[in-house]
């Protein structure tokens, strides 16, 4: 790498592959646990549209129901939620501690998450365009494919964007607990052993990851956009 | 034909009935006892004011919109109470076009026109075809590869409409198709929409609150009020003598009207008599004037209005001074009008020099 030797320079070269180390391990836990929140929470979102009064699928008991969880799992704050989920990750995962274990609770915080913000984006489709649709005859499955979902694009990705942010920082705080990652060497380097430096380069690497991320999101979410 | 899925159309005259249909919207009636047929390969006007239920009748007829009571018979089969999933058949067989265009903004014209292909099934290859053609007829060719938000109303509208011509549908429903364009391409689309007619049979529902589009293609005319039908007829008819209120304050312009100095001249008395004449088919090709002169003994002098056509049907509103002010002819000639013409009225007595 090209900035290895400037990074040795700077700092020692067991730091350098510590940070290189937890920058690894968070980039595999957000981007796991997004990819999967994305999966159950897109589909959540889309239920919870649908079964609304009024909706293509619309079933107000379904609604309700899922209305509930999802409203009871965002209410839960996220260090307790990762404490009580405990029990699952082990039978999921077969361990309470590291990268594999970590994924377990960030996914069950971030799919209903992404799914209200999601959702807020589906509601905003034009019922007008879901008329035109049904006018034309399509199916249910043709409704969600041609217009809810497309026309919702833009604002999914700009929540998928704030999802990623979000689990970028709650996965620093998962490390607290034992899961690796940057957040992990930050309060084991910088709060236990007072090393500023590696504080100052966790707090650098993350400002330059959730800034880039949201970078890239916006660009992508435009780019899509032709309303 | 496409090979677009067919509704089971039974054997049917009539694309289009409605037996005392009934909707309301938190308790008031937007549509109040609607009745109504319209034959295959017929062009039937819808007017009426804003408000006057137009939308919702046509929402009633593809199921978008529900009748409390009455029944809904497309094409022969019965849809009052068909679910969704049994509409989708016959949707595909109903274009709409909408009065906010109603365009998927996250696809081109192109795939916009091509959805209703997609939904029913046809292969890549035959949408794009059929795309090509319709972009090509509504004049947006140039514009395939572009999304809705780029285009203007008028472009929104003929993107709308080639959607729903696509699936070469059997009853074409229009929500003020033309309202958005110019009078240039208005009469493309109207061209277009009665070639379509005459080749392949598509029977047209078109709301409209331009009378001059209704005189140009439509076959006959309803007038929508408060949820009623308060006039139908053949155009010519309803144009050349209005029966209702509504219909004659939606006609305003259309119509002549006398104009003002002249109105303010008529009297209860007075040297000649002023009469009104409202003509339409075969009566106005006949030489009223000259039946007029046989009983009055004097040519009758035309002081406005005139004659006009609707597709080749004459229909006009005359106001004709009679040169006499004889209670006896003037009944005369009233007397003789009447058999042929749609209406006739003595409006009053104006001075000779009028
Ligand atoms: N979804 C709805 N909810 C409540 N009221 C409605 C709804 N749709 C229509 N209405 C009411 O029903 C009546 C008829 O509406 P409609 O849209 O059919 O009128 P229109 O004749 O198409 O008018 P315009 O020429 O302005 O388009 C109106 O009073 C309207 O307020
Ligand atoms: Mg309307």
């Amino acid at each position: 790498m090209i900035y290895d030797t400037f990074f040795a320079r700077a700092m020692s070269r067991p730091l350098f592959d510590l940070l290189l180390k937890g920058l690894w391990e968070t980039v595999v836990m957000t981007g796991v646990s997004g990819l999967l929140s994305l999966v159950i929470g897109l589909p959540l979102a889309l239920i919870l549209v649908t079964t609304d009064r009024g909706g293509i699928y619309q079933n107000l008991v379904v609604n309700r129901a899922l209305g509930w969880v999802v409203n009871a799992l965002r209410s839960v704050p996220f260090i307790i939620l990762l404490v009580a989920v405990i029990p699952l990750t082990r039978l999921i995962v077969g361990s309470a501690i590291g990268i594999a274990a970590a994924i377990v609770p960030l996914t069950i915080a971030a799919a209903p998450y992404f799914a209200r913000v999601a959702e807020v984006s589906l509601r905003e489709v034009d019922r007008a365009l879901i008329d035109a649709a049904r006018a034309m005859g399509a199916t249910r499955p043709a409704i969600l494919r041609e217009v809810l979902v497309p026309e919702a694009l833009p604002g999914i990705v700009s929540g998928f964007t704030v999802t990623l942010v979000t689990l970028i920082g709650a996965s620093a705080m998962a490390g607290a607990v034992g899961a690796g990652g940057l957040g992990d060497i930050a309060i084991r380097y910088g709060y236990q052993r007072f090393e500023t430096a590696v504080m100052v380069a966790v707090v650098v690497i993350l400002i330059v990851m959730v800034a880039g991320m949201q970078w890239a999101g916006d660009r992508l979410a435009r780019a899509i956009d032709h309303r | 034909m496409t090979e677009t899925g067919e509704a089971p159309v039974a054997d049917f005259h009539d694309v289009v009935e409605l037996h005392d249909v009934v909707r309301r919207f938190s308790g008031r009636p937007a549509l109040d006892g609607i009745s109504l047929s319209v034959a295959r390969g017929e062009i039937v006007g819808l007017i009426g004011r804003s408000g006057a239920g137009k939308s919702t009748l046509i929402r009633c007829l593809n199921g978008l919109d529900r009748p409390e009571a009455g029944r809904v018979v497309i094409a022969g089969t019965d849809i009052t109470r068909m679910d969704e999933t049994a509409l989708q058949p016959i949707r595909r067989r109903i274009g709409m076009i909408f009065q906010h265009f109603n365009l998927m903004s996250a696809k081109t014209v192109a795939e916009n026109v091509a959805l209703p292909l997609k939904i029913a099934g046809q292969t890549k290859a035959a949408r794009q075809k059929r795309v090509m053609e319709l972009l090509d007829l509504v004049g947006l060719a140039d514009r395939a590869g572009h999304y809705p938000a780029q285009l203007s109303g008028g472009q929104k509208q003929r993107v709308g409409i080639a959607r729903a011509l696509a699936p070469e549908p059997l009853l074409l429903l229009s929500d003020e198709a033309t309202s958005a364009l110019d009078p240039e391409t208005t009469q493309a689309i109207l061209t277009l929409l009665q070639d379509v007619n005459r080749q392949l049979g598509l029977t047209i529902l078109m709301i409209t609150h331009e009378m001059e589009v209704v005189r140009q293609i439509a076959h006959r005319v309803l007038v929508l009020d408060g949820g009623r039908i308060v006039e139908e007829g053949p155009v010519a008819r309803v144009l050349a003598s209005p029966q209702t209120e509504t219909t004659r304050s939606l006609l305003r312009g259309l119509s002549p009207v006398l104009p003002l100095d002249v109105a303010a001249r008529i009297a209860p008395t007075g040297n000649q008599a002023l009469i009104r004449l409202d003509v339409y088919g075969p009566a106005a090709r006949k030489p009223l004037l000259a039946e007029i002169e046989t009983v009055t003994g004097q040519p009758p002098r035309l002081v406005h209005g005139g004659l006009n056509d609707v597709q080749g049907e004459p229909y006009g509103r005359l106001f004709l001074a009679l040169g006499t002010a004889d209670a006896d002819r003037i009944t005369a000639v009233i007397d003789r009008l009447s058999p042929e013409a749609t209406a006739v009225e003595l409006l009053g007595y104006v001075p000779h020099d009028l």
